[in-house]
């Protein structure tokens, strides 16, 4: 009987055991030595990260008010009870605004940020291979060129189109000395000048996650498919976009969630057809003054944000394990 | 035929992507040594935007608030990430963990307009209680660069935790190192180059951010970014050519360096590993020169 016993509370142990992550890798048992060390990274973000969410969220539901600050209270006290006032007007009129401006904006920012994902992808992912393809020591010297414009100031690259796309600038200088136009076109104010501006900028984010998964790829598997007598575009799609695949996710996510609130680029390159979403949180914030109609059209952007966000999060968590387990 | 036919593509692919990539800077910089006031006209060659720089007071005032927010955000970022990282490799499962994890990853995806508007009403209502968080100003600017470079700290500082080998610490500490001792004379040496990637990237990034500190900054502290922009916006200078020239040649010079010590690490790396090679050759022929020998005693 008390074999029996023990044997079942071993089980149960390990149960308890199974329960927590990979028992093996947790090398300490947690102590206050632990929890010191997670105290000030956790805090730190709670207060400077969670709490302005909250904060924003709060504000959103009040209206804008001539005072300091310019937004009325939530809570107020009158007469010895507390009363709480939401205000919903804000979500309604971005619903329901006579001209559409909020809901154009939404889906004009959705269109940018989704073409300009295609496109970094089809750009990025030549460049990735030819990267991941090299030999190691040209391999390090492209890589460094590809990323340096990246640790270059981003207003200064923005600025760098502006003086090429100009009507007298250098594109169109060419174009017309090969004889290929006959006057200047307009590029600056257009919504090709942002879709250049995005693919420019972004292109680093694609190209690195392509890379590294380019980089474990198990080329011979490509060579198996052509002997087998695999046309090349059924190989490209059976082969390599598999094994690739977590990579083009990752890349897509990060450059489709920072370039759906773009506001410098589409700022500086865009026209007046390009008025994209952060361009109106940012109006609505520095030149109306609208604080609470700001923070709903924040919040409604990260509602519709929150599921490619939690795609990227998956990813990660699922590349992180993979590391894990590798070790 | 055949075999030609991937480094032809890859070498066409290469030039592209050099060209698309280099030739605005390109342009960029040979413009900031022209003589005339329009930034398209070419006319003689000349030094005069860059001795315009020196004088110009607003630049060089922001230019000094860049640099003093960039150096206490790179520390202030390049400490928690160590802590967050330590805690995310070594203590891994603890309450509150995928929460954890979430908070160090979101302020590298999230938009910066909707980051900038969340910490600056943090800011307005905080202020409204402790008048402290009212004055944005340095303080306030430093606060929100170390919130969203820590994220990238972490990254980088976590990956190259990863890689170390932990029966190190257990021996030191088998030997009576406290685990202060442990962290400076043992873990800190060898994830210096992360630090040190940390911190530029940290660096970087805070000397370059405009959305978030436009949203956070007060009337008194212009960052370079914010005064660049301003700048642009009103149209084209020469004067911001010059400027542009100046951040991309310290860049190239940070990148020359960044790419040696690449090398040079792949390089240690390769030896060690051919060094382990012989070795084990060495020891594979030894025990088959034992077993020769046990045979033909038997």
């Amino acid at each position: 009987m008390s074999t029996g016993f023990s044997v079942n509370m071993t089980y149960i142990r390990r149960a308890f055991q199974r329960r927590r992550k990979e028992p093996s890798m947790a090398v300490h048992n947690n102590t206050w030595r632990d929890y010191a060390l997670i105290f000030l990274p956790y805090v730190w973000m709670l207060i400077f990260f969670l709490l302005p969410f909250l904060i924003i969220f709060k504000i959103s539901l009040s209206v804008t008010e001539i005072a300091i600050p310019p937004y009325s209270p939530l809570v107020t006290f009158e007469e010895g009870a507390m009363q709480i006032i939401l205000h919903l007007e804000n979500y309604t009129s971005i619903f329901t605004d006579p001209d559409g401006t909020y809901i154009r904006s939404y889906l004009k920012s959705l269109q940018v940020a989704a073409f300009s994902t295609v496109f970094c992808l089809l750009i990025g992912y030549p460049i990735a291979w030819a990267l991941a393809t090299s030999k190691p020591a040209v391999r390090n010297v492209l890589f460094m060129l590809v990323i340096m414009p990246s640790w270059t100031s981003l207003v200064v690259r923005i600025y760098a189109w502006m003086t090429i796309m100009k009507k007298d600038g250098l594109i169109n200088d060419v174009l017309m000395a090969l004889g290929i136009i006959d006057s200047p076109i307009q590029m600056l104010q257009t919504d090709f000048a942002v879709y250049v501006g995005i693919v420019y900028c972004y292109l680093p984010y694609m190209v690195l996650p392509l890379f590294s998964a380019l980089m474990k790829v198990d080329y011979s598997l490509i060579e198996a498919a052509y002997d087998l007598g695999c046309r090349p575009v059924k190989t490209f799609f059976s082969t390599l976009v598999p094994q690739t695949k977590n990579g083009i996710i990752a890349g897509s996510m990060l450059v489709f969630i920072p370039a759906l609130g773009e506001y410098v680029i589409p700022e500086l390159l865009g026209g007046k057809s390009s008025i994209l979403i952060g361009r109106i949180l940012w109006q609505e914030f520095f030149n109306n003054r609208d604080w609470p109609l700001a923070s709903a059209v924040a919040i409604t952007m990260l509602v519709i944000l929150i599921i490619p966000i939690m795609i990227f999060y998956k990813i990660e968590r699922r590349e992180q394990e993979k590391l894990y387990a590798g070790k | 035929m055949r075999v030609n036919k991937p480094a032809a593509a890859r070498l066409v692919i290469i030039i592209l992507t050099l060209v698309f990539l280099y030739l605005p800077i390109g342009t960029l910089i040979v413009y900031s040594f022209n003589e005339s006031k329009m930034v398209t006209v070419w006319t003689e060659a000349s030094l005069k935007w860059y001795g315009a720089l020196v004088h110009d007071k607003a630049i060089i005032d922001a230019v000094g608030i860049s640099l003093l927010i960039a150096v206490l955000t790179s520390c202030t970022a390049v400490v928690i990430g160590t802590l967050a990282a330590f805690v995310l490799v070594r203590v891994r499962s603890f309450k509150g963990e995928s929460a954890f994890v979430l908070f160090m990853t979101a302020p590298m995806v999230l938009p910066e307009v909707i980051t900038g508007l969340a910490l600056l009403l943090l800011f307005v209502t905080l202020g409204n209680v402790i008048p402290f968080f009212s004055d944005r100003g340095v303080i306030a600017i430093w606060i929100a660069h170390v919130t969203f470079c820590s994220a990238y700290t972490t990254v980088v500082i976590r990956s190259r935790f990863r890689e170390l080998d932990i029966s190190i610490e257990e021996a030191a500490m088998d030997l009576g190192a406290g685990p202060i001792k442990v962290f400076f004379a043992i873990i800190l040496p060898a994830i210096m180059p992360a630090e040190v990637a940390a911190f530029l990237l940290s660096f970087t990034m805070s000397m370059d951010d405009l959305v978030i500190t436009s949203f956070i900054a007060g009337p008194d502290s212009t960052t370079l970014p914010m005064l660049i922009f301003s700048s642009v916006r009103r149209g084209l200078s020469p004067e911001i050519n010059a400027l542009a020239t100046i951040i991309v040649a310290i860049v190239s010079v940070c990148t020359f360096f960044a790419w040696l010590s690449m090398t040079r690490k792949q390089k240690r790396m390769a030896a060690d590993r051919a060094k382990a090679a012989r070795a084990m050759l060495i020891e594979e022929k030894a025990v088959i020169e034992h077993r020769r020998l046990y045979k033909s005693k038997a």
